[in-house]
């Protein structure tokens, strides 16, 4: 009962408070980049769901079964973003080949995450947190999934201010971030809601 | 002469991320403070510098099919480098840009200029283009984060500047505050240069080549256009 409210409260944290887009600033650049059509930001969410779980299975292994033993763990910067770079790649050919329709749907998405922050973000968050590897891959699943909320409804967002009379000087960056800012605002309504729920 | 245009075109027409909007994340990750904002952008130069001068080094000696992973690999040694050098030396740092340090490595706009002028071009060019475009990435970070403090926490550089009777607007400091801030300096930099209203977009970044096999660039292409 512990552990499965310990793990809905890091779920939940990772989904609403602690927003990897709008509260931790990772991955800006495919919120901004991607969110611009709906079916897009969904399956960018998706896949980088998927990535960021399966890279935090295989960095936990190799930072408590290798790094930690040879006490090189400060070189896990790199071991970490060479070993997501592979993975990105394996899934990549492995989708192609056996499951072509989700190949057909994740497959375009993959290569903008090799090196897209959020997912190298959420490994060192592991770390840095002492998440186990149960946690740590409840951790990555929420972050995810709040990637993809914000995805989702900035696509909304973005829609609407496709139809807007924008002054010159503030078409196309400027405003864009300026929405974001919005967005980010209402996400600060989340603050302290996890802990009420759940009483922590 | 043309050495002296390598250094500066970073600096303000090229610009990495205010005119091609490059590298974000730690734009508005750690402008929270202006000194933060120099740090980073300092650490980021100095990897950006080295990386450009190592790479151009190799540039014949990386095979092209695999570039992308051994360019990543130099990045992300200088990172460690500075890390370490940072823990020790300047540990106040080092803990206010946590985990942003490490991030460095996937910077974009570090492995743009791998990919776009260091393999290309030869050492001297290449470390006055990592200097300029390093600058330019710091002077951006400088003034976000000094318009944060100021605004945020009535301070500059730590120190107090603005009057007791005008409160800080807490919001400046939080993340939405960031984007905001941001956006305001993009549409000054638009207007004062006049430059044609550009969209965070794949179809824009100037990174497209360099992206994983060239294909991420499909993304946009397929749903049918820009933003």
């Amino acid at each position: 009962m512990e552990l499965a409210k310990n793990l809905c409260i890091i779920l939940l944290t990772g989904i609403l408070t602690e927003n990897f887009v709008l509260s931790k600033f990772l991955g800006i650049c495919p919120f901004l980049g991607v969110s611009n059509k709906f079916s897009s930001s969904l399956g960018m969410g998706a896949a980088v769901t998927f990535v960021m779980v399966c890279a935090s299975l295989v960095t936990y292994p190799i930072y408590y079964g290798i790094l930690v033993p040879l006490g090189i763990e400060y070189l896990n910067t790199i071991a970490f973003i060479l070993v997501i770079a592979v993975f990105v790649q394996l899934v990549e050919m492995v989708l192609k080949k056996f499951v072509p329709p989700l190949y057909n749907s994740l497959g375009v998405y993959l290569p903008l995450i090799t090196t897209n922050c959020a997912v190298l973000g959420v490994t060192l968050l592991n770390l840095t947190e002492g998440y186990d590897l149960l946690e740590s891959v409840v951790n990555s699943f929420g972050a995810g999934l709040g990637f993809m909320l914000a995805m989702v409804i900035f696509a909304g967002v973005r829609g609407r201010l496709a139809e807007c009379n924008i002054p010159k000087a503030l078409q196309g960056a400027p405003i864009t971030l300026m929405a974001a800012s919005v967005v980010s605002l209402a996400f600060i309504g989340f603050g302290g809601v996890v802990e009420n729920i759940f009483g922590a | 002469m043309s050495y002296m245009k390598e250094f500066t075109k970073g600096l303000i027409k090229e610009n990495p991320n205010m005119v091609m909007l490059l590298g974000m994340c730690p734009t508005l990750a750690v402008t929270t403070m202006a000194v933060n904002g120099l740090g980073m952008g300092l650490s980021t130069t100095f990897v950006l510098v080295c990386s450009n001068i190592v790479i151009s080094l190799l540039k014949k000696v990386i095979p092209s099919t695999v570039r992308l992973p051994c360019y990543i690999v130099v990045i992300a040694g200088f990172v460690t480098f500075v890390s370490l050098m940072l823990q020790a030396f300047i540990p106040v740092l080092y803990s206010s840009l946590g985990m942003f340090l490490s991030l460095i490595t996937v910077n974009c706009i570090i492995l743009g200029r791998a990919e776009m002028f260091a393999s290309k071009n030869k050492v001297l060019p290449s470390a006055l283009d990592g200097l300029g475009m390093g600058l330019g990435f710091t002077l951006t970070l400088v003034i976000v984060g000094s318009l944060r403090e100021i605004f945020g926490a009535g301070q500059w550089f730590g120190i107090t500047i603005m009057p007791e009777v005008i409160e800080p607007m807490t919001l400046f400091i939080l993340p939405a505050g960031g984007f905001f801030v941001l956006g305001v300096v993009i549409a000054v930099v638009n207007r004062i240069m006049k430059k044609k209203p550009r969209e965070i977009s794949c179809q824009n970044c100037p990174n497209a080549q360099s992206c994983f096999s060239g294909e991420g660039c499909k993304v946009n292409k397929e749903n049918g256009g820009n933003a």
